[in-house]
């Protein structure tokens, strides 16, 4: 057993009000996650996945309980240090891409590094490292409109994993793609997990569900069934 | 984040929005611009009457009747004394060392006839030293002659319009007009007909001062012009003309004296003040600009609610937000005061070559205040949708827009 998990969750509580009605998107939700473990969520609809998924990446805080990161107490910091938190740590990749459209691909991925305050010299070299890591050096200056949607999420990766995170939260990554660009993008994220990102994937997807060495089912609010791959 | 990853990533949220960005570069543009042009008015306004007072030579002194109790004041028009300023009183002023020329004045209106034409005028009955005094030419003929100040001599001196309406383009030096119940020979005609103080000296009719007081039935001079020597000390002459009006007028000295410089500066004071008005109106409508980036900016932050979502997700905190709506609203304001700034400069300068003899200028500290103005005004109203953007749910944002 790891001597301390990268993440610590305790005890989390999330109640929504949708349309007036309280909603508790979770329920005392307890998980702890090792570094560089590939972790898949699945659950139905409103079982509290992606809540448990903005959570983790620090855009939603819960209403109780607490949540470490790498020993770090979260619940309590500032905004501003939650976000320099998340720029350092997470790495996001969304269902619907959210590219900026009029940004290249380079400039899309150099985005996390600007808000970080790199100087442009360094954040290009990187940018194009990750590009290239993913497979679109050639395709630096081209903008989203001009990209497939397979080449798309590649750009999101890229500038998912620019800050070098520790921890990769993907929503639903190939919801919105094609059989053949869903196994690429999944072919390039296990990549990114056997050099050593913790990766988190929220889907409804059985097939890459399975794929995961851990596997979460949620079921109203709270974790069902949590099998790992035994060795 | 850096400065100038600010200005480029504005920059290409601009290129993006081009419709946008050019009505509020408009909008400011305009507001700018009508600053700057308007307040050119009244600086124009303030260096015409400089340019009036230089026109009337250096060191003058005018000297009015009555005493002026309230200090700082306007001069009193007529005389508030029961004692005249009388021609014996400019006549002795001339006396002191130190004025250089005395010219009188009793203005009034009389009918002038020649033949069968007559008009009303403006009479203005002093000596031989008001044409010096106040830089007027003789076109034809002479001026008054040095006796004018003594004798109630029957001549008149025309100015150019003047005579054109009762001569037309014959000869009129030499010949005979009536003036009031008196026949007068005219001895000169003027120049140029300029203007000098108001008086459009075109349409008036220059008579010796005694026949004045004969033609007016009246001792009482309207206000005496002194000429200063170069070099002479303006208080001490001021001091030695009440003692001599002391002297004349039972121990009153009830005059008041108004210097060239006092008087400029005191329609500087009135101009300058007009001009701040003027800037205050057209800055009204660097607050309606102001209002308009507002709008546009509401829209466009919940346009953008995906993005700012996003930036969040990647690290962006509510004050990165914040830094990039306001900056997006300074630049745009910024770059509308320069095209504004520039743009008022050349209609001014238009104008004034086609205009010359208006001094049309742009006050030096216009262009800073609009620029100040707009700046803080975008910022003002740019707050509320800046803010909006910072405290947006990034969740909730990205959601809403997938």
């Amino acid at each position: 057993m790891a001597a301390m998990a990268l993440i610590e969750l305790r005890g989390l509580n999330k109640t929504y009000l949708m349309g007036g009605e309280p909603l508790r998107a979770l329920r005392g939700l307890a998980l702890d996650i090792a570094e560089g473990e590939y972790i898949s969520i699945m659950g139905p609809s409103g079982s509290g996945k992606s809540t448990l998924l903005n959570m983790l990446g620090l855009l939603d805080r819960p209403d109780s309980g607490s949540y470490r990161l790498n020993g770090q107490m979260t619940e309590n910091l500032a905004e501003e240090q939650r976000a320099a938190l998340r720029r350092d740590n997470i790495g996001f990749i969304f269902q619907a891409f959210h590219l900026i459209s009029r940004l290249t691909a380079l400039e899309n991925v150099e985005l996390p590094m600007m808000l970080a305050g790199q100087p442009p010299a360094q954040r290009r070299r990187a940018a194009l490292e990750v590009l290239d890591l993913v497979g679109l050096a050639d395709r630096k200056g081209h903008r989203p409109s001009q990209l497939s949607g397979g080449q798309l999420q590649r750009v999101a990766i890229a500038r998912a994993i620019v800050m070098k995170p520790k921890i990769l939260l993907a929503d639903e990554p190939t919801g919105n793609l094609d059989h053949a660009s869903g196994q690429d993008i999944i072919e390039v994220i296990e990549n990114l997990n056997g050099e050593g990102i913790t990766l988190v994937v929220v889907t409804h997807d059985l097939n890459l569900g399975r794929r995961a060495g851990r596997r979460i089912r949620m079921m109203d609010g709270a974790v069902v069934e949590d099998d790992r791959e035994v060795d | 984040m850096h400065f100038s990853d600010l200005l480029r990533f504005n920059s290409r949220v601009f290129a993006a929005q081009r419709m946008r960005t050019f009505l509020l570069l408009l909008a400011v543009t305009m507001g700018v611009a009508s600053v700057v042009m308007l307040t050119s008015l009244g600086e124009g306004a303030r260096r015409y009457i400089d340019k009036e007072f230089a026109s009337l030579g250096n060191r003058l002194l005018i000297v009015f009747p009555g005493r002026n109790e309230t200090v700082g004041g306007q001069p009193p028009i007529y005389g508030t004394s029961p004692r005249d300023l009388t021609l014996e009183d400019a006549l002795a002023m001339a006396s002191i060392p130190s004025v250089q020329a005395v010219a009188p004045m009793l203005p009034g209106t009389v009918l002038l006839s020649h033949g069968s034409l007559s008009r009303e005028a403006v009479t203005l009955g002093t000596t031989s030293a008001f044409f010096p005094i106040r830089q007027v030419v003789v076109g034809s003929g002479t001026a008054l002659p040095q006796e004018a100040s003594r004798e109630a001599l029957s001549i008149c001196v025309l100015g150019q319009k003047l005579k054109h309406e009762l001569f037309g383009n014959a000869q009129a030096v030499g010949e005979w007009l009536r003036i009031g119940d008196r026949r007068m020979r005219v001895v000169g005609v003027l120049a140029d007909a300029g203007e000098s103080l108001g008086i459009d000296l075109g349409e008036v009719v220059i008579i010796p001062v005694p026949t004045a007081q004969q033609l007016f039935n009246t001792q009482a001079l309207f206000r005496v012009f002194l000429e200063l020597q170069p070099g002479a000390d303006e208080a001490v002459v001021k001091e030695r003309l009440f003692r001599l009006v002391r002297e004349l007028h039972d121990g009153e000295d009830d005059i008041t004296i108004v210097s060239q410089d006092s008087m400029l500066a005191a329609f500087n004071n009135i101009l300058t003040a007009l001009t701040l008005v003027i800037a205050a109106i057209a800055a009204i409508s660097l607050v309606v600009a102001g209002i308009l980036i507002m709008n546009i900016s509401l829209i466009s932050v919940s346009q953008r609610r995906a993005e700012i979502g996003l930036l969040k997700a990647i690290g962006a905190s509510g004050n990165h937000v914040r830094q990039l709506f306001l900056s997006e609203s300074l630049m745009l304001v910024f770059l509308g005061s320069i095209i504004g700034i520039v743009f008022a400069y050349t209609v001014v300068y238009l104008l004034r070559q086609l205009w010359p003899e208006f001094p049309l200028f742009p006050p030096h500290w216009a262009a800073p205040a609009a620029t100040a103005t707009a700046m803080i005004s975008g910022l003002v109203f740019s707050w509320l949708p800046a803010r909006r953007a910072a405290e947006l749910d990034p969740v909730l944002a990205m959601r809403g827009n997938v």
